[in-house]
């Protein structure tokens, strides 16, 4: 793992700091994405999505934001950063976050990231990461384009670290953090020492509106701008040539026929109960 | 042509070996001559009869874990597997939370991708092609496992029929779990199970869904209450449970739990393309909506175009004078 090795002698040293010195530092990673509600399409010829859509914060992403925000103010001090891998240099999204109250931002913007499959993304974080002294790094469960659901996972990978996926729950008490994961039959109770990455499930907390004062705030607020030999990446580790995975090809899947639909007139319940009837449901 | 060897990520609530392993494991014995299960924990010899019945020949399992999640140290044991020789040609996995963290931490190990959301897989060769659907199921994506090394794959539950192939009990053998350092340090210190009634979701043969057009969470009651009635289990779209009105257990969607039921009642769930990929692949669809344009409709069998308030409380009533 070429990343992990080349991250970690800064890494170490930034984030000793980071624990020792009492400062919190929660770095978040946001993904900018199309509108969920206007997603767009897979461009045929390039077989990635067509962004010329404008994009925004992913929805998930703004729980993570919360979270990150909320455990700074718990702890008195300290700060939230972003980092977010996107295309032309786009910022709308972090814009978003930055005026919910994150204190700066890193973008690492190149276009040799086009193609990127989810370990090649994990890669480029964890090296955005590893410059940004973190206490701990926080991420949304999945995205609402991609859902691969496994970059948090990686980007712990990659440095080594500890991690925490489908949190709904986090509490920080010293060196260790305490999270309450989702299981498919309830919750457990989890014990990990920091510095981790973990995954936040959406929900959990009320992301707050970003408020006139922090919209204008944020205008201010320092985003750097990254390319992949910035971070010490090579090109041909990201992008379609880092990728592991080719597209074959993308086709329309076979459609449900719709059946009747009826207006209410106050009987409609009447076909429900039929409809019941007849699959010998009732 | 098939593949030499496959290991199936084997998951298991006490000593009962989940579904969506067995789903897994019946699509691998087309794919591969050898099929085998890795196992994070010490109990397999209570789960190598019902694996070998469906096709598992070795579970490989970690031994005690005291407490740590699973995904570290399995992928760590896996990884040091294959760097020895012994691995598979692939690693298959349930979109789960293990399944995630496992194929996560596998791929950094070695290097390789993970293809994710997989409802099919085929073999091109000796190379694996998934299909992942997208945009709501309104397209597939194909995608092959490119380069050398091991094909890592994260399947979405009920894709495969599991289907036995009387098998005999599977060898139980020991999986080394390497030195984790500190990235093994997460560990589980207690468990809280919420139980809810009735049976479970991704098993019912009825579920009874409700989204945001109930209006509040209060409402929700109707759904539990026909769900009860008939004897299904209580669903919900990702809307409500990010509002907080019900927990996440009950989310219906891609993120949350697929169900295929024989009936699936949406009472005020408009269908957002999350939404669908979970539910559409349910035998019959009832869809209750306020609005004639809620894409629900276009998935469903019979569609009723009205106020869930009036709606639901006239089919609770007529089921309960039956």
């Amino acid at each position: 793992m070429p990343l992990g090795e080349f991250g970690c002698p800064k890494l170490c040293e930034s984030l000793c700091h980071g624990v020792l010195s009492g400062l919190m530092n929660v770095v978040v990673c946001v993904k900018q994405i199309p509108d969920p509600a206007d997603p767009g399409a897979l461009d045929p010829d390039t077989k990635t999505l067509k962004r010329d859509v404008k994009l925004i914060l992913d929805e998930s992403d703004s729980y993570g934001v919360e979270m990150a925000l909320q455990l700074v103010d718990a702890a008195g001090e300290g700060e939230v950063r972003l980092v977010s891998m996107a295309p032309n240099s786009e910022r709308s999204g972090l814009s978003t976050a930055l005026a919910m109250g994150a204190a700066s931002a890193t973008l690492v913007s190149d276009e040799a990231l086009v193609g990127s499959d989810a370990l090649a993304t994990a890669k480029v974080l964890a090296a955005a990461i590893a410059d940004q002294d973190a206490t701990l790094v926080i991420a949304g469960s999945e995205s609402s384009d991609g859902y691969t659901g496994t970059v948090p996972t990686q980007i712990a990978g990659v440095l080594d670290w500890p991690s925490v996926t489908a949190a709904k729950a986090i509490e920080i008490e010293g060196d260790t953090v305490k999270i309450q994961r989702q299981t498919d039959s309830g919750y457990d109770d989890v014990e990990c020492p920091l510095p981790c990455v973990i995954s936040v499930t959406a929900g959990v907390v009320e992301p707050r509106y970003p408020s006139f004062k922090g919209i204008m705030a944020a205008k201010s607020k320092p985003v750097e701008e990254k390319t992949v030999a910035d971070l010490g990446l090579d090109a041909d580790q990201v992008g379609w040539a880092g990728a592991g995975q080719e597209i074959v090809d993308i086709a329309d899947a076979p459609q449900r026929e719709s059946g009747e639909v009826i207006e209410d007139d106050g009987e409609a319940y009447t076909k429900v109960i039929e409809f019941l009837e007849n699959l010998k449901v009732i | 042509m098939t593949l030499s060897k496959i290991w199936v990520l084997a998951e298991a609530d006490g000593d009962e070996v989940s579904s969506t392993t067995l789903e897994i494991l019946t699509k691998a014995r087309d794919l591969a001559d050898t099929v085998e299960c890795v196992y994070g924990g010490d109990n397999a010899d209570d789960l190598a009869e019902t694996l070998g019945e469906y096709g598992c020949e070795t579970v490989h399992q970690t031994g005690d874990l005291d407490g740590a999640l699973v995904g570290v140290p399995l992928a760590a044991a896996i990884a040091e597997a294959v760097e020895a020789g012994d691995g598979p040609d692939a690693v298959l996995a349930a979109t789960t939370y293990d399944g995630r963290d496992t194929t996560a931490r596998l791929s950094v190990k070695l290097d390789r991708t993970v293809l994710t959301n997989v409802v099919d897989i085929e073999l091109d060769g000796d190379e694996l092609v998934g299909t992942e659907p997208v945009f709501g199921g309104a397209t597939d994506v194909r995608t092959k496992i490119t380069g050398d090394g091991v094909a890592i794959l994260l399947v979405r539950p009920k894709s495969f029929a599991a289907e036995p192939c009387d098998g005999a009990e599977a060898d139980v053998e020991d999986l080394d779990v390497p030195d984790l350092g500190a990235a093994g340090g997460a560990v589980i210190t207690d468990r809280h199970v919420e139980e809810s009634e009735g049976p479970r979701l991704d098993e019912a043969a009825i579920v009874v869904a409700g989204g945001r057009g109930l209006g509040e969470a209060d409402k929700f009651e109707m759904v539990e209450n026909l769900a009860k009635v008939l004897s299904g289990a209580a669903g919900a779209s990702r809307a409500i449970v990010d509002a907080g009105w019900v927990p996440y257990s009950y989310q219906v969607g891609q993120t949350g739990k697929v169900v295929k039921p024989d009936v699936y009642i949406a009472a005020g769930i408009s269908g957002a393309t999350q939404h669908l990929v979970g539910m559409k692949g349910s035998k019959h669809i009832i869809a209750i909506n306020k609005d004639p344009e809620a894409p629900i409709f276009a998935v469903s069998d019979l569609g009723i175009v009205g106020d869930v308030h009036k709606v639901m409380p006239q089919i609770l009533e007529a089921l309960a004078s039956r």
